[in-house]
C-alpha cells in the first residue's frame, strides 16, 4: 500500500496530459514569468533609486542589440553557453559542481599564461587547438578531487567544489603573479597574446568563431544528454542513485565522467573568453559568469537547447547593462540584482507551482527526493 | 453483508455513537478516484478490518482520517460531532493515532526518547513523567518495554509495540494500524493479537488494514471490503461469529473479485496454503549457483551475513526463510553483485564470480528481483519502457555506439508489457505512477527477459494484492519447470511452504538449517526463524 501512496503522490506531475496549451502555459508560467517579474521588480527598484526604469531598459536595448552591439552580446553568450552546458551535464546527474569559478579562472590563467610561449613555437591554428585542449583538461582536472571524494567516499560535493573554488581562485592568482607574469606591465597580468593569434572572426562580422564553437557544443551536449546511453546514465544516477547501483551502472565512473565533462566545458568557456576577447588575464580577474548562469540553467530545466534563449537574453542584459548603468549612474553590479530577483521569483513560483500543481518543477526528481520536497498539503 | 445498517439506525448521539464516523468521503487524485463516497463507522471496543487489494483506497482513506490528506468531499465525525482534520497534529488532538506499516522510530534513540520526540515544550526531557506514562500504557497493552533500550536493537515486533505506545501516548481512543502484520513472524502476529484484545477491552476503537483474508476474519469484529475506491461489502459481527472461516473467505473473495473468481482460485490457494506441489525434476539437475562460506557486512544495524553456504540446482526453488533484517538483503545483494563478499566465494555454473560486477552477472543470466521496488528497482521518473531495459543500458539492439534506438526499446517494451500483463496506459508512462503490483510486474519482466538462468527473488509478493501474488508465484513455478533455478527469499513462511522444494532458515546472518519442504517443516522452521532452537 505504501507503494501506491507514493506513486499517487508523484502522480500530479506525470499523469497530467501535456497538450500544446498546457505546454505553452507551463513555458510562460514556469520559464518566462520569473524573468518578467524580475524585470518589473528591478524597474521598481530603479525608480525607487530615482532613475527612469524605461530609460534604463531602453539603454539596455541600445547598448546590447542596436548597431553592432548584438555582436558583443553574441560573443558574451559564446562564453556563457559552455558554462551553462557544463552545469547541465552534472546537474542532470544531481551532482552539484559549484566549483565553476575555480575551473574557469585556472583554465583562463593556463591559456593566457601558456599562449604567448606556445605561439612562438607553433602555428597559429595549432596554438589555438592546443590551448583549447589545455583549457578543457585544466577544467576537468580541477574537478578530480571533488569527483573522487564523491565517487569513493560519498563526500558532499557542494562543500568540496566550493572549497576547491577558493583554492582555484588563489592558485590562478599565484600563476598570474608568478610564472606567467608580464613584468613589463605595472599591474600583475600575463603577457598579452599576439592579437592575430586570437580566435578568427566570422567573415563579414567582428564576431569571433567562439560563437560557432558554442553552438556546436549545444547540439552535442543536447544530443548526448537526451539520445545516448550516457545521457540516460546521468539521468538514472540523478533520479535514483540506488537504482544506478542496482542496474549495474557503475556510479563511480558516471560521477567521474560527469564531473570531468563539466569541468572541461567550463574550461572551454574560459578559452573562448581569453582567446576571443581578452588576450591576457589580470591577477584579480574574476567575471563570476557561472553565478549569473545558474538561474537560467534551472529556468531551462537542465535542457541544453532551451538554455540558449535565456543565455542570449542575459547576454544582451549584461552587455547593454554596462552601457545603461554608465548612462544612468547606477553601479554596474545592478544586473546581479536582476539575476538575484529572478532566482527569488523562481523560488516563489516553484512553491506556488507545487502547491497548485502548475507546470513542471525546475529541479530534478532525485533532488526533490533528497530535499524531501513533497507537495505541500 | 450490510448487517449493521439497523445498528446505525438506532444509535443515538450518546454512548452508542461510533467513535469515528466517515461520511461520504471522496478523494480524487489526477487520473484516479482513490475514495468514492465511502461511509464507515468505527466503534469503541471493536476491531474494524479494512480489506482490499492494492489501490483499493485503504491507505488513502486512512490518510484522510489521520490528517495527512484532505478529502474532496464528505465529512468526519469524532464522538458524534463534526470535525475537521487538517493535519496529523489535529488528528492526534482528536484522539486518532496511527501506526504505520514502516517504522517511524529513530533507531539511534532510546525507546523513551522516541516517545518524547513528539512532545513540545522546553529543552529538557521530562523522563520521569515519560517513564510513568510508558509503564501505564505498557500495562494496558500487557507488554514489557525497556524505556532505555536503543530502538534499533529491538525486534520488529517490539518496535511495533513502541509504535503503538507512541500512537496512544496522548490518550488516543482510535488507533489505525496499517498492515501491522506484514513484517512480523507468526509468533509476533499472535503477540499483536493479544495486544489488540487488551486494547479492545480498554475501549479503544481499532482500524486494522490488511490484505490477508484470514487475518481479517480472525481478528476483525467487523470487516469492510474496499474495491476500486468504493465500499464493496461489509461483514458484521453476526456474520463473523456464525459462519465458518472458509465460508467467510469465499464470500470475501466473491465480493473482491466477483463470482467467477471463487471457482477458479480456491481460497486455500489464495491464502498461500500448500498449493499443488510442482512435480518438476530437481536435485538431479546440475548445481547452477553455489555459495561457499560467504560473509558480507551489513548496513547500519543489520548484522550482514556470515559463512553462508548453499547450493541451488537446475529447476529447483530454494526458499530462504527468516524474520526481516536477518541478512536477507545482504544475501541477495552478494549474489547479485551489489555487495562485496568479505569472505567465501559465489560460484555460477561452477565458476567463481566474486570479482564480476552486477552487469556481467546479469549478462550471464543471474538475475535479482529486488524487494525495494521503488527505492532501487525502478526509476520512477523514467518511462516504463526505459525501466524495462535499464539493466541493458548501452547494449545492442537498444543502443548502437551509445545512440539510443527508441524504436527497438519501444518494441521490446510493448512485448514485455503484453507478456507480463503490466497494466500501464502506455510504455511511455512514468513508472512511478504505476501501482505496486504493476511495478513488480515491470521488475519481473526486466529480470526474466533474455534468458535468465538463476533468479534471486527477494520478498517477491510483499505488499501485492492476492491476484498479483498468485500470478507471481505461478510465474516462479513455471520458471523452475523450465529448468531455471530460483532462490526465493521471503518473510512469509506460508509462501515458502507453498512454493519451495527446500527451505533454508536465515537467522542473524547465518543459515541455521535447511529442510526438505514437507509435513512438519513449518514448525521446525518457525522455531529456527526466531532463534529459539539450535539447528
Amino acid at each position: 500500500m505504501s507503494d501506491v501512496a507514493t506513486a499517487i503522490e508523484d502522480a500530479p506531475e506525470s499523469v497530467r496530459a501535456t497538450t500544446p496549451l498546457t505546454g505553452f502555459l507551463d513555458l510562460v508560467i514556469r520559464s518566462v514569468l520569473p524573468l518578467l517579474l524580475a524585470l518589473v521588480a528591478g524597474g521598481i527598484l530603479i525608480a525607487a533609486l530615482g532613475h527612469n526604469p524605461f530609460g534604463f531598459y531602453l539603454d539596455i536595448y541600445r547598448g546590447g542589440i542596436e548597431l553592432s552591439a548584438w555582436q558583443d552580446s553574441l560573443m558574451r553568450a559564446s562564453t556563457l553557453t559552455p558554462i551553462a552546458l557544463g552545469l547541465i551535464v552534472v546537474f542532470r546527474a544531481n551532482i552539484w559542481n559549484l566549483g565553476y569559478q575555480g575551473q574557469f579562472l585556472l583554465s583562463a590563467a593556463m591559456v593566457a599564461g601558456l599562449g604567448p610561449h606556445l605561439e612562438r613555437h607553433l602555428s597559429a591554428t595549432l596554438t589555438l587547438i592546443v590551448l583549447f585542449f589545455v583549457a578543457g583538461i585544466t577544467g576537468a582536472v580541477w574537478t578530480l578531487i571533488p569527483a573522487i571524494l564523491k565517487a569513493w567516499y560519498q563526500t558532499n560535493e557542494i562543500i568540496t567544489t566550493l572549497m576547491m573554488t577558493f583554492i582555484g581562485i588563489s592558485l590562478a592568482a599565484i600563476l598570474v603573479k608568478g610564472p606567467f607574469q608580464d613584468f613589463s606591465s605595472n599591474v600583475p597580468q600575463t603577457l598579452p597574446l599576439n592579437l592575430d593569434q586570437l580566435l578568427p572572426t566570422i567573415p563579414g562580422t567582428r564576431t569571433h568563431v567562439g560563437v560557432v564553437i558554442a553552438a556546436v557544443l549545444v547540439l552535442v551536449v543536447h544530443y548526448a544528454t537526451t539520445r545516448t546511453s550516457f545521457g540516460l546514465k546521468l539521468q538514472v544516477l540523478g533520479a535514483n542513485p540506488r537504482a544506478a547501483v542496482h542496474v549495474g551502472l557503475d556510479p563511480k565512473r558516471v560521477i567521474l565522467t560527469a564531473f570531468m565533462c563539466s569541468g572541461a566545458l567550463v574550461g572551454v568557456a574560459a578559452a573562448i573568453e581569453i582567446l576571443g576577447i581578452l588576450g591576457y588575464v589580470r591577477a584579480d580577474y574574476n567575471p563570476a559568469y557561472g553565478d549569473a548562469v545558474i538561474p537560467f540553467v534551472f529556468l531551462a530545466r537542465l535542457n541544453a537547447l532551451a538554455v540558449v534563449p535565456f543565455i542570449l537574453f542575459y547576454s544582451v542584459l549584461s552587455i547593454g547593462g554596462d552601457f545603461a548603468a554608465q548612462n544612468s549612474g547606477l553601479p554596474v553590479d545592478f544586473l546581479l540584482v536582476i539575476v538575484g530577483l529572478t532566482l527569488l521569483f523562481m523560488v516563489f513560483i516553484e512553491y506556488l507551482g507545487r502547491r497548485r500543481e502548475i507546470g513542471r518543477s525546475y529541479i530534478t526528481p532525485g533532488l526533490r527526493a533528497g530535499l524531501r520536497l513533497r507537495k505541500p498539503r | 453483508m450490510a448487517s449493521d445498517r439497523h445498528e446505525q439506525a438506532d444509535s443515538t448521539a450518546g454512548a452508542d455513537a461510533p467513535a469515528v464516523e466517515l461520511i461520504g468521503i471522496t478523494k480524487v487524485f489526477p487520473g484516479v478516484v482513490a475514495n468514492d463516497d465511502i461511509h464507515l463507522a468505527i466503534r469503541a471496543g471493536e476491531v474494524h478490518c479494512l480489506l482490499g487489494e492494492n489501490g483499493a483506497g485503504k491507505s488513502t482513506l486512512m490518510s484522510v482520517l489521520s490528517g495527512m490528506t484532505q478529502p474532496d468531499a464528505g465529512s468526519i465525525r469524532v464522538g458524534g460531532s463534526d470535525v475537521r482534520i487538517d493535519s496529523p497534529r489535529s488528528a492526534l488532538a482528536l484522539g486518532v493515532g496511527m501506526v504505520y506499516q514502516h517504522s517511524t522510530l529513530v533507531p539511534a534513540l532510546s525507546v523513551l526518547e522516541n516517545l518524547l520526540l513528539g512532545e513540545g515544550g522546553g529543552l529538557r526531557l521530562d523522563t520521569e513523567r515519560g517513564e510513568a506514562r510508558l509503564a501505564e500504557i505498557a500495562a494496558t497493552l500487557g507488554v514489557h518495554v525497556d524505556p532505555r533500550a536503543r530502538t534499533g536493537d529491538l525486534s520488529l515486533g517490539e518496535q511495533q509495540q513502541v509504535e503503538i505506545i507512541k500512537a496512544l501516548w496522548r490518550g488516543s481512543n482510535v488507533l489505525i494500524l496499517d498492515e501491522p502484520t506484514s513484517m512480523l513472524t507468526p509468533e509476533g502476529v499472535a503477540e499483536l493479537q493479544k495486544v489488540l484484545v487488551r486494547l479492545k477491552e480498554a475501549g479503544v476503537a481499532l482500524v486494522f488494514i490488511t490484505h490477508k483474508l484470514h487475518e481479517a476474519t480472525s481478528i476483525g469484529d467487523r470487516v469492510t471490503i474496499l474495491k476500486q475506491g468504493r465500499v464493496a461489502g461489509t461483514l458484521g459481527e453476526n456474520d463473523l461469529r456464525s459462519r465458518t472461516a472458509d465460508d467467510l473467505q469465499a464470500e470475501i473473495v466473491r465480493i473482491m473479485f466477483g463470482e467467477e473468481a471463487v471457482g477458479s482460485a480456491p481460497v486455500a490457494e489464495l491464502e498461500g496454503a500448500l498449493p499443488e506441489r510442482r512435480q518438476a525434476v530437481r536435485a538431479s539437475g546440475d548445481v547452477l549457483l553455489e555459495l561457499a562460506g560467504v560473509s558480507a557486512s551489513g548496513d547500519g544495524i543489520s548484522a550482514g551475513i556470515e559463512d553462508v553456504s548453499l547450493a541451488l540446482h537446475q529447476g529447483e526453488i530454494l526458499g530462504v526463510a527468516g524474520v526481516d533484517g536477518n541478512g536477507q538483503r545482504e544475501l541477495a545483494e552478494v549474489v547479485a553483485g551489489q555487495r562485496r563478499a568479505t569472505a567465501g566465494d559465489v560460484l555460477l555454473f561452477g565458476t567463481p564470480i566474486g570479482k564480476l560486477d552486477v552487469r556481467s552477472r546479469q549478462k550471464l543470466g543471474l538475475r535479482y528481483v529486488t524487494d525495494d521496488r521503488l527505492g532501487e528497482g525502478i526509476v520512477g521518473s523514467l518511462a516504463v519502457g526505459l525501466n524495462l531495459v535499464l539493466k541493458r543500458v548501452g547494449q545492442r539492439p537498444f543502443w548502437k555506439y551509445g545512440r539510443t534506438q527508441r524504436g527497438q526499446i519501444e518494441r521490446e517494451a510493448r512485448e514485455l508489457v503484453a507478456e507480463f500483463d503490466v497494466r500501464t496506459p502506455s510504455v511511455a508512462t512514468r513508472a512511478g505512477t504505476l501501482s505496486g503490483g504493476n511495478i513488480q510486474k515491470v521488475l519481473l519482466a526486466r529480470e526474466l527477459s533474455s534468458e535468465p538462468k538463476v533468479v534471486v527473488f527477494n520478498k517477491p509478493t510483499y505488499g501485492l494484492d492476492i491476484r498479483t501474488t498468485l500470478a507471481v508465484r505461478t510465474r516462479i513455478q513455471e520458471l523452475a519447470a523450465d529448468g531455471i533455478a530460483a532462490l526465493v527469499i521471503s518473510t512469509d513462511l506460508e509462501e515458502l511452504l507453498g512454493l519451495c522444494d527446500r527451505i533454508a532458515v536465515l537467522y542473524q546472518g547465518r543459515l541455521v538449517g535447511t529442510f526438505e519442504n514437507g509435513p512438519g517443516a513449518a514448525e521446525r522452521i518457525g522455531e529456527l526463524m526466531v532463534g529459539s532452537r539450535a539447528a
